[in-house]
């Protein structure tokens, strides 16, 4: 009798215990999503603010008129928004395209070539990633200013995609995984070695290509520092991460548009990030070599 | 004359098409390209930087030999020295994020209701660019405002609310906060990663042995993701002497939050002072080099790990590969 009223005991004490654990679970999770959107979601909403609304009331009251776009409008002309869209698109295409092709052929050549110096190349790449970017732009700020590419879009992306090492590693770590039976076949079939990497292994690489194209095309999209060290004529160079630097300055504190420009460049990151959720959480264990 | 050069013709047609000369055209036409941005981007401009280092200059004009002037600029400057200092913030940052990123990594692991959402939520803020970033914080820091708001909701009184990127006690800690929120996320998913490569059956094994979760966490997923949470810690701490991206964007490191790598951009491209950012460069580098040796060194007595980061780092892309190329089986 008294066992089976403390057995009854142990396992109702369990039963809260487990009920505390699941809602301290969710308290948590809610509370970190919260805390992670909170920033931007003010942002939001002040973007929707009227310049009345903006100075008389806090900054977490919601705007009266969800279809106030006015500060849009004012961000999208002030930031030049249009002409940074087509930069960053030019930009990104030749990088992710330029990085695709380099990478892949100089992991197809390490990866299936014996010569010597192979080693010494892969070390020389291994090394490279020690070395932090910017702190040689110190000097590849110089080294630039002498081919007179400063303030060139064309430099702005050499620069990008020579300081790619990221995707040497992934398409290098994928041809390890790719049996060379299939070349092998291939060149007693007469095909050339152009042929064998152009024609077969370029086409089965694709898994490796989408994980390259999210991590570069993130970075790419994201990186400010070089684009605004190197790309100094605005609005004619200016590409999406560089455009809000207008509102430093005189526009400082004038944060119902600040915000909305901050929306509009966040727009495009959550459309890619809500099209390809899990090919970037898997790009993202991929890359994590860099870490 | 012409018939020894139309045999030398003769013999290079027959070398390029035999298989040898083929593979020595496609190697060198492959690595051409890469070989010589690598040389140009990064071990020109790292020669450069030792060569610099020992001069007084300007991007443009005369340069002056000063010896070791610059370097014994590097140690002695309070302002430069000092902004060393200020990575213990983000060592410390680092750890709380790696700790905060194992905690929801482990729990989303395990089933949860809406769990795609939250990981999203937990995650996205990575994705947003690093103006913005800068922007939305100065936004949220400024007094009255978001943080400051919220804060009182949860009964603080507003009016006793330091300003949190101007008071030099707490503006580093506010700044390596945005740090945390921006890359918590991106760490959790690598650790999600990870977790979910650990075996299933050994969860069912498990829990026929009557093991529970606070089990399952310590004695399953622990060991199996210990070296990739060790990599991270040595990657993120190693990390923090190069701090730069916040104080940059936020406070453009005023009011005592410059990093090392902030003075040393404000030196190279404000103050045109070549020769000490490159004295700065090299400093931190050769900082970064012991450090990676002590790491390699660590792996390899402490853990009996001969590889090292690389062979991790290899064991981690490899499982990261097949699980994405299961995504894509299954997707067919």
């Amino acid at each position: 009798m008294s066992m089976s009223s403390k057995s009854d005991g142990t396992s109702t004490f369990s039963k809260i215990f487990k009920v505390i654990l699941i809602a301290g679970k969710y308290f948590c999770l809610a509370l970190a999503s919260f805390l992670s959107v909170v920033p931007i979601v003010v942002c939001l909403i002040t973007a929707f603010k009227t310049p009345e609304e903006y100075a008389s009331t806090s900054v977490m009251t919601l705007p009266q008129n969800w279809v106030y776009f006015q500060n849009f409008v004012t961000a999208w002309t002030k930031a030049s928004m249009t002409k940074a869209l087509i930069n960053t698109t030019l930009i990104l295409i030749c990088v992710l395209a330029g990085s695709i092709l380099f990478s892949s052929m100089l992991a197809y050549v390490l990866n299936r070539f014996k010569f010597r110096g192979n080693k010494v190349i892969r070390n020389l790449f291994l090394f490279a990633t020690l070395i932090p970017g910017i702190a040689t732009q110190v000097t590849v700020y110089q080294i630039m200013f002498q081919f007179g590419l400063i303030d060139s879009l064309v430099g702005y992306i050499i620069l990008l995609l020579g300081s790619d090492v990221i995707s040497i590693y992934i398409f290098l770590q994928f041809f390890e995984n790719l049996s060379e039976s299939l070349d092998e076949s291939a060149i007693l079939d007469g095909c050339t070695y152009f042929g064998v990497f152009f024609k077969i292994l370029l086409p089965l690489t694709k898994p490796a290509i989408i994980t390259v194209m999210i991590l570069k095309g993130v970075a790419t999209y994201n990186e400010y520092y070089m684009a605004q060290l190197y790309l100094q004529t605005k609005p004619l160079r200016q590409v999406v991460s560089t455009s809000l630097y207008v509102f430093t300055g005189p526009m400082g504190n004038q944060y119902n548009f600040i915000c909305a420009g901050v929306i509009i460049t966040i727009i495009p990151a959550l459309i890619v990030f809500i099209l390809c959720q899990k090919q970037i959480y898997n790009g993202l264990g991929a890359g994590s070599v860099k870490g | 004359m012409s018939t020894a050069e139309s045999s030398v013709i003769h013999k290079w047609k027959r070398w390029r098409r035999g298989s040898g000369g083929q593979k020595t055209l496609v190697g060198i036409t492959f690595l051409l390209a890469p070989l010589i941005l690598l040389t140009i981007f990064t071990y020109l401009p790292f020669f450069k930087m030792v060569q610099f280092s020992f001069f007084d200059m300007r991007y443009i004009g005369k340069r002056i030999y000063v010896g070791f002037e610059n370097y014994i600029e590097v140690f002695s400057r309070d302002d430069i020295f000092g902004s060393l200092k200020l990575s213990l913030y983000y060592m410390a940052g680092a750890v709380v994020q790696l700790c905060l990123a194992l905690f929801f990594a482990t729990i989303l692991s395990f089933k949860t209701k809406g769990s795609a959402f939250f990981k999203g939520a937990i995650f996205f803020p990575f994705l947003v660019c690093g103006i913005a970033v800068g922007f939305i914080f100065k936004f949220f820091f400024t007094p009255g405002f978001v943080l400051d708001t919220m804060l009182s909701w949860i009964g603080f009184d507003t009016n006793n609310l330091p300003y949190w990127l101007q008071n030099v006690k707490i503006n580093n800690i506010a700044l390596v906060a945005t740090s945390v929120w921006r890359y918590m996320g991106q760490n959790m998913v690598l650790f999600i990663g990870a977790i979910m490569s650990v075996d299933p059956n050994m969860y069912e094994a498990a829990e026929i042995d009557g093991a529970n979760q606070w089990h399952k966490f310590f004695y399953i997923i622990l060991p199996s993701i210990k070296t990739i949470v060790l990599l991270n810690l040595i990657l993120s701490i190693s990390g923090s002497l190069s701090a730069f991206e916040a104080p940059f964007v936020i406070t453009k490191g005023a009011f005592g939050t410059a990093t090392f790598f902030v003075m040393m951009d404000r030196m190279a491209h404000q103050s045109q002072k070549v020769g000490l950012a490159s004295a700065m460069a090299v400093v931190l580098l050769m900082i970064i080099f012991v450090a990676t040796i002590g790491q390699k060194l660590l792996f390899h007595y402490a853990f009996n790990d001969d590889k090292g980061i690389s062979g991790i780092s290899r064991k981690s892309l490899r499982s990261a590969e097949k699980r994405s190329r299961t995504v894509n089986g299954k997707r067919k």
